[in-house]
């Protein structure tokens, strides 16, 4: 090893000798903490907000500077994190106590106030901390450290909603931050969580550097998800943004970097063969792949046309083209995604087998559907998102709609999304996403279950009462017997509806290297815990 | 040459004012919306329309304008609607990356492919100047990011000389900042040796047939004063255009070679800008890029005075 040491910073010598570069040169390394971890993460961060955006890479840059109230372990239970509660007897009363020596960054104690001003910030903004919100009677600091917060009506999963890490976790920050409206900037990048943002090396779209906030406190559990304890043992961690997934690799394998969030499946096997990097998932639960159509406009606003297309469809297909590698993908026909406390698969079988073409034939018969154009949005520009709507495409073909694929890339697509028109005049029929498991996995925080319209609803607007009273009641819940009733309730009623197709679940493979060890599992990926080795 | 200078300065005023315009109507008439993708996939449309109303976009066409041009004349560049960070700081920290791969691309294009475009003139026809021209066709068939993965392939993965990617300020000390540009200001470098290498052989080939190269021969003098001091001087004009013409191509931005060697330049801005739809980035840059491009272009033409005497401004 030392020869090949020796001979290779020879070489690079020689080789700037020639380009008469030698005589000026001086190895030096850049300025670094003891310890830094680089890490390439699935999107380079830019808004650094974490409440105004529900962003997958803001809320991972929340969950790095910002402590939560509650913690979500690995197997889905909220855990006290800054703060032990109590709930009352008739359920309407929640009682707060922060635990000692919470400071935020700037050496100022977290107390209750900064507390409450973050659930309005956050209940302004997230549909789980609206509906608690909507059930609120108040909001009540008791002293510094305690706080009240009391529901005019029972509400079941309060806990819940306060623990899940998506798709906008409750992030607690100081006062004046918190009040700060959603999309104004934020004054600072001040939280209580256990790395502190370095402002200064912040390039948007680059990089993002943390460093070890040493007045952190961390609970003594063991670290479970983003419950537990949040010591870090690294002295800082450098978020990098790299476009090209090839660089990305020969830089893992280089030891450039340390640690890959989302290793691109075809990649993989170049990983796999170098015995100093671990290929591994981390997130059991992973994503799930769906498609959404459009209720408001014809074909898809008759029940019997959006059973025929859900019916037309095999996941098995969809889960081959998107991922390949069986390891990381199972089909899954949940609306609540699969290996989920709720998980239940009711009314998806078609999804599970090869489709049902020829009921899907008979529904669309009998719906009377006149080749209208069915308009599918496929981006170009995203990998994960590029070959779903091919290969539904060809599966609705198959069953007798006539398609019309619409390739665009992920910011254009976003935006046409958002139009309600029909597709004739610029809107559309169907498009395709990927959720993390952990913000669907229940009634209350799943998005695509909203059916509220067009004031609420997510894009694809369905008016559904019938779901809403559901929803409602799985709100109301007490106990685990019914909330699962009313989840199979829900499960049944959205693919009767058509409300989503869910086109199968993947997990991403995180990758790093040797000199990495103790990387915390969970579905956010998370840098405490980790230690490295020199 | 004063006036001449100021004239052209002048002039350049109403290009810029077209430009800021047109960039900024064709932003606009673009599909796309920044707050959708600040809001990010979960959020609802009423979340979406609370964030633009934050961001001013629920404004005027011509109000939007107005504000974001006021402020440009103040040198005030605005904030990036996505991370809401100074646009000037984006760009300063973006520009020391593409200058100093441009200039080490430009370094290697001057020292690679001039010589090799005197040698292939003077020995047309020969084994030296098929070469040339067949290494030529090669840089300019070959895309770029061919060239680079198979150069960090070799230099950085087998033989491991230099670093696979990254880009590191001259304030982390010269050698490791130079042997991070070498392979990029290689790959970068390789269209324009080609393009260089064949301009500098025709415009010599002409010049080589000119009287008083065979007067300067006559007078006895060497061999390489005469392609140099008397031939390459007077070829120089279209030369210098392209290079001139080159060096503000890659300021604008060289995507696909900072994308390869994951280099933060103006280019990966400008594009990351696009895709996000942050209109004060696009806007700025584009706008800096066409001030560029008047400025050396300014230059190109005062040059032309110093390599060729005849020219008077």
């Amino acid at each position: 090893m030392h020869t090949l040491m020796t001979t290779s910073r020879f070489s690079k010598t020689a080789m700037l000798t020639a380009f008469g570069m030698a005589g000026t040169l001086s190895f030096s390394s850049p300025a670094q903490a003891d310890t830094t971890v680089s890490a390439v993460m699935h999107s380079a961060l830019r808004a650094l907000d974490p409440v105004s955006s529900s962003a997958t890479i803001a809320r991972n840059h929340g969950y790095m500077i910002y402590d939560t109230l509650l913690g979500l372990d690995a197997n889905l239970n909220p855990q006290p994190q800054m703060a032990d509660w109590e709930v009352s007897d008739d359920g309407l009363t929640y009682t707060f106590t922060l635990r000692d020596g919470l400071t935020w960054h700037n050496d100022t104690p977290v107390t209750a106030a900064d507390c409450i001003a973050s659930l309005k910030r956050w209940g302004a903004f997230d549909p789980g901390g609206m509906l608690i919100f909507d059930h609120l009677e108040s909001l009540t600091e008791l002293d510094d450290q305690r706080f009240e917060l009391t529901l005019s009506s029972p509400l079941g999963d309060v806990i819940g909603l306060l623990s899940k890490p998506s798709a906008v976790a409750a992030f607690m920050m100081p006062e004046a931050v918190a009040s700060v409206e959603p999309g104004q900037p934020l004054p600072n990048q001040i939280g209580s969580g256990p790395f502190r943002f370095m402002g200064d090396a912040f390039q948007p779209g680059v990089k993002a550097v943390y460093e070890r906030f040493e007045g952190y406190a961390p609970r003594d559990e063991p670290p479970s998800g983003t419950a537990g304890s949040k010591e870090v043992y690294v002295d800082r961690v450098e978020w990098i943004h790299m476009p090209d997934v090839q660089t990305m690799v020969n830089a893992i394998n280089s030891g450039d970097i340390d640690y890959i969030e989302r290793t691109p499946f075809d990649l993989l096997p170049l990983l796999e063969n170098n015995p100093d990097i671990h290929a591994e998932v981390l997130d059991p639960l992973g994503m799930q792949t769906l498609a959404r159509m459009n209720f408001l406009h014809p074909p898809f606003d008759d029940v019997r046309i959006r059973r025929a297309a859900l019916l037309a469809i095999s996941q098995e297909d969809v889960m081959a083209a998107l991922v390949g590698d069986p390891r990381f993908y199972e089909t899954c026909a949940s609306v609540f995604g699969c290996n989920t406390p709720l998980s239940t698969e009711t009314g998806g079988e078609s999804l599970l087998a090869s489709g049902d073409l020829e009921q899907a034939r008979a529904l669309l018969e009998e719906a009377g559907y006149d080749q209208t154009p069915v308009v599918l949005l496929q981006p170009s520009d995203v990998a994960t998102l590029t070959p779903p709507p091919l290969v539904v495409a060809q599966a609705l073909r198959g069953a007798g709609f006539n398609v019309e694929l619409r390739q665009m890339d992920w910011q254009t697509l976003v935006s046409q999304r958002a139009s309600r028109a029909p597709s004739s005049e610029g809107g559309w029929d169907m498009i395709f996403t990927n959720f993390g498991v952990d913000s669907i996995w229940s009634p209350s925080i799943n998005p695509l279950l909203i059916g509220t319209g067009e004031e609420e609803s997510w894009f694809g607007w369905p008016t559904d009462p019938e779901m809403e009273e559901l929803r409602a009641e799985y709100a109301m819940a007490q106990g685990n017997e019914q909330r699962q009733a009313l989840a199979d309730a829900v499960q049944a009623h959205a693919m009767e509806q058509g409300t989503v197709i869910p086109l199968g679940q993947f997990q991403n493979v995180v990758s790093w290297r040797d000199e990495l060890s103790d990387v915390v599992e969970g579905p956010v990926p998370v840098f405490w815990g980790m230690q490295k080795a020199d | 040459m004063l006036s001449y200078f100021i004239r052209r300065l002048l002039a350049a005023i109403p290009v810029m004012l077209v430009v800021a315009l047109s960039v900024f109507l064709l932003l606009r008439l673009a599909p796309g919306d920044p707050a959708v993708i600040i809001a990010g996939d979960m959020a609802s449309p009423s979340q979406v329309a609370s964030i633009r109303s934050a961001l001013g976009l629920d404004q005027p066409l011509h109000t939007q304008f107005f504000i974001w041009i006021g402020n440009m004349l103040q040198g005030d560049f605005g904030t990036s609607l996505i991370s809401q960070t100074s646009v000037l700081s984006m760009i300063t920290q973006r520009l020391e990356p593409t200058i100093s791969l441009a200039l080490a691309a430009i370094v290697f294009t001057v020292l690679i492919a001039v010589p090799l475009g005197v040698v292939a003139a003077w020995r047309q026809g020969s084994w030296i100047d098929n070469l040339v021209m067949s290494v030529s066709v090669v840089g300019f068939s070959v895309p770029v990011f061919v060239i680079g993965y198979i150069l960090i392939q070799v230099f950085a993965i087998e033989l491991g000389w230099l670093p696979v990617q990254g880009y590191r300020s001259l304030d982390n000390g010269f050698g490791e900042f130079a042997s991070r540009l070498v392979l990029p200001a290689l790959t970068l470098s390789s269209v324009y040796i080609a393009l260089i290498a064949r301009m500098t052989r025709a415009s010599m080939l002409e010049v080589l047939k000119e009287d008083y190269i065979r007067t300067a021969r006559a007078k006895g003098l060497g061999e390489r004063l005469v392609l140099f001091r008397h031939a390459l001087r007077n070829a120089g004009v279209p030369i210098l255009t392209v290079i001139g013409t080159g060096f503000a191509l890659m300021v604008s931005g060289v995507v696909v070679t900072e994308s390869v060697f994951n280099i933060p330049g103006l280019g990966r801005l400008i594009i990351d800008a696009v895709l996000a739809r942050d209109y004060p980035v696009i806007q700025a840059i584009i706008l800096l890029t066409a001030g560029l491009y008047v400025l050396i272009n300014l230059l190109i033409d005062l040059s032309y005075a110093i390599t060729d005497p005849r020219i008077r401004y």
